[in-house]
C-alpha cells in the first residue's frame, strides 16, 4: 500500500514525459512547403504531365522512365499531349527544375522521405558551367 | 431460430452470390474511366543506332605502345565519371590495357613476335553472347539487353554481391569499395551522366547511351579508326568486313561465352 505514492508519481512523470511533445507544439502546424519554381520552370507552364499528376505520382513516373531507358532503350517519353521529352532525371527534369533545395528536398524533408537518387544522378547538370 | 436457420442460410448464400456480380461491374466502369485518359508511350530516338548484337573489332597492329591507348581510355573513363583511385585494390577500370600473355593467356607461345609481346591489348566488357555475369547475378541487376545484345547494369538493382565480378572471365568488372564521387575531378565531372555510389559494380556499357543519340562509342571515335564498331549479325557491317578479310582471335573463347570483341593480331 506504501508504493501507492510510488506509482502514483511515477505514472505522472511518464505521462508528462510521453505528453510533452503535444503541448509543447499546441495550436502549431508545421507549414506545408512551398516548392519553388525556377524562372525557367515557370516559363514552361506544364511539366511533362499535369501538376497534380507529377505531384502524386512523380515516383511512379520516374520508376517507368528508368526501366524504359535502361532495359528497355526506350528514351523518348511522348506525354498524352503528344509532346516528346529526353527521359532522363538529370538532363530532364534538373534541367528545369536546377533548385533541388529549394523544389525537391523541401517535400521530401516535410514528408519524411529520403530518395537515393543523387547519389548518382547529378543534382543539377547546367551548374557551374 | 432454429427452425428458420436453413433458410436463412440459403437466402445469405444468395446474397453473396449477388455480390460477387458487382466486381465485374465495378472493373467495367474502371477501365472506361482509364480508356477517357490519355495513355503516355515510350519510343527509341529517332537518330539511335540499331544492331542485333554490337560488336568491336580492335586493329592491335595501330596500338604500339601504352601511350596510344592513353587517349582512348581517357575519352571512355571521362564522359561516364569513372572515378580514378591510386589504390590497385579499389581500382575502377571500364577499359584498359594489357599484355598478350594476360590478355590470351594459353594462347601466349615460349616465344613470341616481339611485336606482339611488347604491343599493348586494350581489353574491356566482351558483351558476351552468353554472359556467365548475367547468369550469376541474383537480383537481374544485370542482363543481356535483348534489343542489341549488349550486357547493361541497372545500378538501381544492384546490391553489390559481387558473384558477377567472380563470375566473369575476363575481370572486366569493378567494385566500388569507396564512394566514388571524392575520385572524380570536379573539373572532369560530366554532369549529364550519372555517377555510381559505394556497393555497386560497373563495368563498360559500349556507350549505350551515345548509340541511343546516334553516336559512336567515345573509344571508337578517338581511335582514328584502330577499332571499328558494328552489328555482328549484319554480313554487311563493317566489323564483318573486317573479320572476313583479317586474322581475329577473341578472348577465352574455349570457355564458350561467345565474346563480341575481335582481336586483329
Amino acid at each position: 500500500m506504501n508504493s501507492k505514492v510510488l506509482i502514483v508519481t511515477g505514472l505522472v512523470i511518464f505521462l508528462i514525459i510521453v505528453l510533452f511533445p503535444f503541448w509543447y507544439m499546441r495550436g502549431k502546424a508545421m507549414p506545408v512547403p512551398e516548392p519553388v519554381l525556377t524562372p525557367q520552370a515557370k516559363a514552361a507552364k506544364t511539366c511533362v504531365r499535369s501538376t497534380d499528376y507529377m505531384k502524386s505520382e512523380h515516383m511512379q513516373l520516374l520508376d517507368e522512365w528508368r526501366d524504359e531507358v535502361v532495359r528497355r532503350g526506350q528514351r523518348v517519353y511522348v506525354n498524352p499531349q503528344g509532346k516528346e521529352y529526353n527521359m532522363s532525371l538529370s538532363n530532364t527534369c534538373l534541367d528545369c527544375h536546377s533548385n533541388k533545395a529549394e523544389f525537391c528536398d523541401r517535400c521530401h524533408n516535410y514528408a519524411s522521405v529520403r530518395p537515393y537518387c543523387w547519389s548518382c544522378h547529378i543534382e543539377n547538370p547546367k551548374e557551374n558551367t | 431460430m432454429m427452425d428458420s436457420s436453413r433458410r436463412r442460410i440459403l437466402q445469405l448464400l444468395g446474397v453473396s452470390a449477388l455480390a460477387l456480380t458487382t466486381r465485374p461491374v465495378f472493373n467495367a466502369f474502371a477501365i472506361e474511366e482509364q480508356a477517357a485518359q490519355a495513355q503516355a508511350a515510350f519510343k527509341a530516338g529517332e537518330k539511335a543506332l540499331k544492331a542485333k548484337q554490337w560488336a568491336l573489332v580492335i586493329d592491335t597492329h595501330k596500338f604500339e605502345s601504352e601511350a596510344d591507348l592513353e587517349p582512348l581510355i581517357e575519352a571512355c573513363h571521362r564522359i561516364h565519371n569513372v572515378p580514378q583511385l591510386q589504390n590497385k585494390r579499389h581500382e575502377i577500370k571500364w577499359i584498359w590495357g594489357t599484355h598478350y600473355h594476360n590478355a590470351f593467356p594459353g594462347k601466349a607461345a615460349r616465344f613470341l613476335a616481339e611485336a606482339v609481346e611488347h604491343r599493348p591489348f586494350l581489353v574491356l566488357c566482351n558483351h558476351c553472347e552468353n554472359p556467365p555475369c548475367v547468369r550469376a547475378c541474383p537480383t537481374k541487376a544485370t542482363f543481356k539487353r535483348e534489343s542489341d545484345g549488349i550486357v547493361l547494369m541497372d545500378f538501381h538493382r544492384c546490391i553489390g554481391c559481387r558473384f558477377c565480378m567472380a563470375a566473369c572471365p575476363f575481370g572486366a568488372r569493378s567494385f566500388n569499395y569507396r564512394d566514388p564521387r571524392p575520385f572524380i575531378a570536379e573539373a572532369k565531372l560530366n554532369k549529364e551522366f550519372p555517377t555510381r555510389m559505394k556497393g555497386v559494380v560497373e563495368k563498360c556499357n559500349f556507350c549505350a547511351e551515345r548509340l541511343a543519340v546516334g553516336q559512336m562509342p567515345a573509344c571508337v571515335e578517338v581511335s582514328n579508326g584502330a577499332m571499328v564498331f558494328g552489328d555482328l549479325y549484319d554480313a554487311a557491317s563493317e566489323v564483318r568486313k573486317l573479320i572476313k578479310t583479317n586474322y581475329t582471335i577473341r578472348r577465352k573463347q574455349t570457355l564458350g561465352t561467345e565474346p563480341s570483341v575481335y582481336y586483329i593480331v
